[in-house]
């Protein structure tokens, strides 16, 4: 049944070996803070610098798999279960693997900074090794090339994210994300398990390798497998209208965590679509269709509820599912040209899907990294609370507002690139098309323009609400980030901007990618050329650093005085714009009624003023009126079946007699 | 065409501050007054870079960088734009994402920049011009639809030089003409004049783009009325190309034409000006989404 294909183990190629080593060195990192369980410092110690040379080998196995392009294989036998403990990595794989070591070797060494050990206790140790295990099963779920190796990884990632999520177990919202998160992958995961119990059975073999004969699926059943698929990772990804989870469950955990869940885990579900779609036949044109609805849908929706957040983490999360759902359009625009024929917009929103899933691991990486040290700081993440960060703390906060530049796709920044290619794959199809076809694409043009200017709207309000100004209510103040937490968002800052600066480098990198997916060689060649960076970018710092340095003499002699206070004699900063009023004319004028937040305010009503309370809150309309209703009828009616349960023993033997019975009855007959 | 480029960027730095001057001009004829000089902004900014400037003390590096984006952008996003018979210096396959984009670029900084004071009313102007903007920029996005689907590409130098050969043909001339008036709309909106926001006034509550920079004084407010001024010019470079002669005559008569089309522009605006009142406030994403759907509406004019 299984073929058994074992290499030994010694002449390893190089790629291999490194990822082995960082694999090697993650299950180390699983396992060693439990030793220490009671130092917790030790503990601490020993999971950083496990987690920190895992990801740094892994990068190294990833960049090395990327530039000579050539797949390795390792298979070991696994007798116990009956298959091979296959990995194999090649251009596509190693396209997941790089962002995900590269944050995974990131948030450990934030962590280190982040976590105060002592104050955990022996939750130092069980976080350490949960955050390990997370990564060496991310690592595993892009890497195998088996579909039990894949599903058992996938999940081990699921719960040990769970783990990490419940980190403040005592808090009754994270209890409550957590067990959300818990109840959604698991519905997700049992449709993996679905697809891949039906796609052993009909090849024969569990292996990646056998999974080739499901090309000669018809299209029934290629379209079934699709929609398991779809369904099965869409709910991981946080796909409009699978993502209730994920403005939960991000914010709940520490912010390494969260960086790591966003910036990389909800990918892998990306990384497990793509492999497994590259395994089917063709599929029709309205698939790419139904995909780039759901895709622009969860952009829109995501945006709206990002900029309603008042939570810092809430409003990232929410934009990490609008970033996913531009990630899908991009791939529903290459299923679509896929089907119709129009190879060059194919390789183009193929292409533009792939960048943007790198510059989403860059920018948010970066954002939730300074989110956690904004909170570090502050001891809040509510944005009506923050402000006047960055006198504080000049360089994280200069990073959060080049952050934010770089996901509201502003030039030369790295998110400008992906849009652009998604806005050309767009253009290019609108142009070609006729009719109504041409009007839904050109449309959709401008859809990705209003959503780009929510964006605008939205980072601008974070980033000039936390870092600007005043701060609005004096909490408790916490310490300055340590190096330790500054130095992955240096560097994930320098990739944003050089990224942006010389988008030809990365293009070639994920050209194996592309062409892996895609079945064919899939090259975009960017019209500005590789060069545009040093061309736009030293026009840009050239014309503002002359026009600075202009500045500096004429303003030799500048007096600072306080900001002019709208007439009132002793103005304070409770009076400042907040988060909610920034947002506030955008939710009226743009949004739906039942997009709109929820308000709970106590009129005045008498001459002199009384106690009054002020409430916005911006609840999840598809889980608060789509999902949560109807979950709890379902479990009403599911009550019925509780008088099954009468609790009397008697009752219970004739179950049993029956259930004797049938089954005798049942195997008489068959 | 890299031979434009000086040319170009002589035309936007020296004529750009006329374009105010003329439509201030204008509104005091209609009103009976003399006016201002038409040199005034020139006199202004010359002043304006003289003197010492007064910061609040909660700004940061963050307040100086809104004036000086809002100086390079609309320079750095003319140099994709074509002036009469003067070829865009620079130009590529899908540059009129880059256009948009680069504004927003400025849009962010100038928000950041009044954020940055901690006034509530900064805040405000902030917030509106965040919100007015979302409504704006696909209007912008269709708009540029329109003319590629017309000319059949999608570098913004190659659609707008071709404009003049298609506006007289009967099936592209209605959804181009319904496109003018809509990209006349954006223009006001943008470059914050009447019926959206009314330039003269400061400290009215209603205003958007005054209020953000209230803060700026000296050297920076005058990097900040310098990059309007261009902005003005840009944006209405756009819109001028829709109109200029069809025939391509020599470089010389092209850009005078290009040239006194910009007054003409200038003299509109002064007109609609004098003519109008301000909206409300609320009346404001009215009119743009109104225009959004008429832009809309002229796409499926071409498409039908």
């Amino acid at each position: 049944m299984t073929s058994l294909s074992v290499t030994p183990p010694s002449p390893l190629p190089s790629a291999m070996q490194m990822l082995f080593l960082a694999l090697a060195c993650l299950s180390a990192g699983a396992l060693l803070p439990l030793v220490a369980l009671g130092r917790p410092r030790l503990a601490q110690r020993l999971g950083v610098a496990t987690g920190l040379a895992g990801g740094v080998s892994g990068v190294v196995a990833a960049f090395s798999m990327l530039i000579s392009g050539t797949a390795s294989d390792l298979a070991l036998p696994w007798t116990t279960a009956g298959v091979s403990f296959a990995l194999h990595i090649d251009g596509l794989a190693a396209f997941f693997l790089l962002p995900l070591f590269l944050l995974v070797a990131g948030a450990a060494l934030y962590g280190s900074g982040y976590l105060d050990a002592t104050a955990e206790g022996r939750g130092a140790a069980f976080h350490w090794s949960f955050l390990n295990l997370l990564a060496l099963n991310m690592a595993l779920v892009v890497s195998a090339a088996n579909g039990l190796v894949f599903l058992l990884a996938w999940e081990g990632m699921s719960l040990s994210s769970f783990f990490l999520v419940m980190h403040a177990y005592q808090d009754p919202d994270a209890l409550k994300a957590g067990r959300l998160y818990l109840i959604a992958t698991h519905l997700g995961g049992a449709l993996l398990i679905a697809f891949f119990l039906e796609a052993g059975r009909r090849c024969g073999s569990l292996d990646f390798s056998a999974f080739s004969t499901l090309r000669s699926l018809a299209p029934p059943q290629a379209l079934f497998f699709f929609l398991l698929l779809l369904v099965g990772f869409g709910a991981k990804a946080g796909l409009f209208p699978l993502h209730v989870w994920l403005p939960d469950a991000h914010p709940a955990a520490p912010s390494h965590v969260s960086a790591l869940m966003s910036g990389v885990m909800v990918k892998t579900a990306i990384y497990g679509l793509l492999r497994m779609l590259s395994f089917l036949p063709p599929l029709p044109a309205w698939c790419g269709l139904f995909l780039l609805t759901l895709g622009m849908a969860g952009a829109l929706y995501g945006i709206t509820l990002a900029m309603l957040q008042d939570d810092l983490k809430r409003s990232l999360a929410y934009s990490t599912v609008e970033n996913v759902g531009l990630i899908f359009l991009g791939l529903g625009l290459w299923l679509y040209s896929t089907a119709t024929g129009q190879a060059t917009v194919a390789a183009l929103a193929l292409t533009a899907a792939l960048f943007h899933i790198w510059n989403h691991s860059l920018f948010k990486g970066l954002l939730f990294f300074g989110a956690g040290a904004v909170q570090h700081a502050a001891g809040t993440r509510s944005i009506s609370h923050l402000g006047g960060l960055l006198r504080r703390l000049p360089l994280v906060s200069s990073l959060i507002v080049l952050a934010s530049g770089a996901i509201a796709a502003l030039p030369p920044l790295n998110g400008f690139i992906s849009e652009w290619l998604l806005l050309m794959a767009l253009l290019a199809l609108g142009q070609a098309a006729t009719g109504g076809t041409a009007v839904l694409f050109l449309l959709l043009t401008a859809l990705l323009a209003l959503v780009g200017g929510l964006v605008l709207l939205t980072f601008s309000r974070l980033a000039g609400l936390v870092l600007l100004g005043e701060p609005r209510q004096r909490g408790a103040l916490g310490h300055a980030p340590p190096a330790a937490m500054v130095a992955p968002m240096l560097v994930l800052a320098l990739l944003c901007v050089g990224v942006g600066l010389i988008p030809g480098v990365p293009l070639k990198l994920l050209r194996g990618a592309a062409t892996l997916v895609a079945g064919t060689p899939a090259a975009v060649v960017l019209p500005f050329g590789p060069l545009w960076g040093f061309c736009g970018g030293l026009l840009v710092t050239g014309a503002a650093l002359l026009v600075f340095i202009a500045h500096r003499r004429a303003a030799a002699g500048d007096a600072r005085r306080p900001t002019w206070g709208c007439g009132f004699l002793r103005p304070n900063a409770r009076m400042a714009y907040t988060a909610g009023s920034f947002s506030e004319l955008a939710a009226t004028t743009l949004l739906a009624t039942p997009m709109q937040p929820v308000v709970s305010a106590t009129p005045t009503t008498c001459l002199f003023p009384t106690r009054a309370a002020f409430a916005r809150e911006a609840p999840d309309p598809v889980l608060e009126r789509g999902l949560a209703p109807f979950c709890g009828q379902l479990a009403r009616r599911a009550y019925l079946f509780r008088k099954l349960q009468a609790g009397k023993l008697d009752i219970y033997l004739l179950y049993m007699f029956l259930a004797t019975t049938l089954l005798l009855a049942w195997a008489m007959v068959g | 065409m890299l031979s434009h480029l000086l040319p170009h960027l002589i035309l936007l730095l020296l004529l750009s501050p006329l374009l105010t001057g003329i439509i201030t001009r204008t509104k005091a004829v209609i009103a009976g007054r003399r006016g201002a000089p038409l040199l005034q902004l020139y006199f202004d900014l010359a002043k304006l870079f003289r003197k010492g400037m007064v910061v609040s003390s909660t700004t940061t590096w963050v307040f100086r960088a809104g004036p000086v984006a809002g100086l390079v952008v609309p320079v750095l996003a003319s140099l994709f734009i074509p002036f009469g018979g003067i070829r865009a210096p620079f130009s590529f396959n899908g540059d009129l994402v880059l256009f948009v984009y680069l504004f927003a670029l400025a849009r962010f900084f100038t928000v950041l920049a009044a954020l940055d004071t901690g006034s509530s009313f900064e805040g405000m102007g902030a917030a509106r011009e965040a919100t007015f903007a979302c409504l704006a920029e696909p209007t912008v996005f269709v708009i540029f639809i329109v003319l590629a689907r017309v000319s059949g590409s999608l570098t913004l130098d190659a659609m707008l030089s071709s404009l003049q050969s298609h506006i007289g043909h009967p099936a592209a001339g209605v959804p181009l003409l319904l496109a003018a008036v809509c990209l006349f709309v954006v223009v006001l909106a943008e470059n914050c004049r009447i019926p959206f926001d009314d330039p003269n006034t400061h400290l009215e509550l209603t205003m958007i783009h005054e209020v953000m920079v209230l803060d700026h004084s000296g050297p920076d407010l005058a990097l900040i009325l310098y990059g309007a001024a261009m902005k003005f010019f840009v944006m209405g470079a756009l819109l001028v190309s829709f109109f200029l002669p069809p025939q391509p005559t020599d470089i010389v008569t092209e850009t005078t034409a290009f040239v006194g089309a910009m007054l003409l522009l200038a003299v509109a605006v002064g007109l609609v000006e004098s003519a109008m009142a301000r909206l409300r406030l609320i009346r404001v994403p009215q009119l743009l989404v109104g225009t959004s759907l008429l832009s809309c509406f002229a796409l499926v004019l071409l498409l039908r």
